[in-house]
């Protein structure tokens, strides 16, 4: 187990399709965090900025970026790439800094300006990329793997496409309540039934839209967070960074195939499950000491996948999770009381750290209608194409 | 003028007919198979690495999870805009004997209401797409009851 610290602020950007680059909405978020924290941004010893591929070169060097944006001010700098799960490496930097006494105050910035439609890899020929050969060769784009484990999940263990939509419809009814998503409209199973169809058995209202948006957090050691006047902050405990362990064997983004078993017999477990419990050991805590959790719902079966790979319940029982109410609001195990993705979209390197702005305003009691009564422990599980894994473990 | 026949990917497949066969390659020390091919290094971490040699994927497989795409793929997927979109079913197969899930499209004609979970597939010479000089080939997944 190592050390804690504290999580001093947080802010965002509201989400949504703002046409604007995504320095500004991460310069929002920043300033939002800063805020919160009570902290000037002069104060703030290192910035580590989540990279998006967007905007050339600005956004591969997010850190400085931002840092510019918000006035050189001669901090330390970081910026880190890691798809999808970049906002938890960003911050598992920063607390590394933190803990290893290189830095006291950080700050932590994702943001990005997604494109309309689906994901795409970059323009080229480039035959040694498999982000590009699954399209190029297949047309296969995130939303047909999100149809092949919907798929998976119904064949297997008998799922069904309206316990998808219901995910969408808890999630819809959460971020009906957040002024920071952007879906703040209930919708009914029906509507999702309409919808149309994008890769089967998944409708356009069971997958998440692209978005632009901004997160960003100001982490402090405890130490400072006392002597700031903080006596009790929501501290993060655990940031599961893995990567899967050979052979991985269930078809993941963006790859063709699957690892072959043929050699070597899998561990037991999924990367998915790995990723949380990584999480779980580093915080010396189990899923039964959750207060809620925010995971990644790219579609609304992949939510469900999540309940099992969390250990929120056995393999198979997760659509049962969600037909007793467990995982709603008011129930023992809240998942994405802030609407999750259903609600916000992608806007890639922001989401990890809206996860964890999320669990924050949970743990501190300021969440408004969405409040988890009581809420102590909170988990995010998240993960970044190319074998990211992504979890964070905030406690109060 | 004819169009000349060239794999979307060298190496990946060989063959015609009932010869069709996807390539991949197999680690001389450990026995890992690898599809897509690996040719540089063997990616068991138990491994100390040995020669990769071509081998030759089974033929039949049994259907692991499928899907469609219901709205056309970007770039780099090539597509004629001219024409109406015509969604493909994709199909992830489980090889018995590789143990391994290898993703690829339907033959035409195949959609996701003619699939189950667990039904034999079997892998087959498809074209991708053709341009004004290229027929650009790749493989499909048929069921096996099916001879469309």
């Amino acid at each position: 187990m190592t050390g804690e610290v504290a999580v001093l602020g947080a802010g965002m950007h509201p989400w949504g399709k703002w046409g604007r680059g995504f320095v500004e909405y991460g310069v929002v978020a920043a300033r939002a965090a800063l805020a919160d924290a009570g902290v000037e941004w002069r104060e703030v010893g290192s910035i580590v900025g989540a990279d998006t591929v967007r905007g050339g070169y600005p956004g591969y060097v997010a850190g400085a970026t931002f840092a510019k944006a918000l006035g050189w001010q001669g901090a330390r700098v970081a910026s880190v790439y890691a798809a999808c799960a970049s906002g938890a490496q960003a911050l598992d930097t920063a607390r590394a800094q933190i803990l290893s006494g290189l830095a006291d105050v950080v700050l932590v910035v994702g943001a990005d300006a997604a494109p309309k439609g689906f994901f795409r890899p970059a323009g080229g020929d480039r035959p040694d990329d498999p982000d590009w050969l699954r399209f190029r060769v297949l047309g296969a784009t995130n939303p047909t793997y999100f149809g092949l484990y919907a798929r998976r999940r119904m064949a297997v263990h008998g799922d069904t496409v309206d316990d998808f939509a219901q995910v969408k419809v808890k999630n819809a009814a959460l971020g009906a309540l957040n002024p920071n998503a952007r879906y703040r409209k209930r919708v009914t199973a029906e509507e999702v039934a309409a919808s149309a169809v994008v890769a089967d058995p998944l409708r356009l209202l069971d997958i998440c839209a692209t978005s632009d948006g901004g997160a960003a957090v100001v982490l402090s050691s405890m130490e400072f967070a006392r002597r700031h006047g903080a006596a009790d902050p929501v501290r993060i405990r655990a940031v599961s960074t893995v990567t899967p362990r050979y052979p991985n064997t269930v078809l993941d983004l963006p790859d063709i195939a699957t690892d072959s078993a043929v050699a070597v017999e899998p561990a037991a477990g999924t990367f998915r499950a790995s990723i949380a419990r990584a999480a779980y050991e580093e915080a010396g805590i189990g899923p039964e000491d959750l207060s809620l959790a925010e995971v990644y719902d790219l579609s609304t079966a992949l939510e469900l996948q999540w309940y099992e790979d969390l250990g929120l319940c056995e393999e198979g029982e997760a659509a049962k999770l969600l037909r007793e109410g467990v995982t709603a609001l008011g129930g023992r195990i809240p998942v994405n009381v802030s609407g999750g993705l259903a609600s916000f979209g992608e806007a890639v390197p922001a989401q990890a750290i809206a996860q964890v702005c999320e669990l924050t305003w949970q743990l501190r009691g300021s969440a408004g209608d969405r409040q988890v009564a009581g809420a102590r422990v909170g988990i995010t599980a998240n993960q970044g194409l190319f074998g990211h894994g992504s979890s964070v473990i905030a406690v109060r | 003028m004819s169009r000349t026949r060239t794999p979307v990917v060298d190496g990946w497949f060989t063959g015609d007919g009932e010869d069709f066969r996807l390539l991949g390659t197999r680690c001389s020390a450990c026995g890992s198979v690898f599809f897509p091919r690996e040719d540089a290094f063997c990616r068991n971490p138990g491994c100390r690495g040995g020669e990769l040699a071509e081998v030759p994927l089974s033929r039949h497989g049994r259907v692991w999870s499928y899907t469609d795409s219901q709205y056309r793929p970007p770039s780099p997927y090539v597509t004629d805009r001219e024409l109406p979109w015509t969604p493909h079913a994709l199909i992830a197969v489980e090889l018995e004997s590789e143990r391994i899930v290898v993703l690829g499209q339907a033959v035409p004609g195949i959609t996701v209401a003619d699939l189950t979970v667990g039904m034999e597939v079997e892998v087959v010479p498809g074209v991708l797409h053709e341009d004004a000089d290229t027929t650009w080939t790749t493989w499909h997944w048929r069921p096996t009851e099916v001879t469309a």
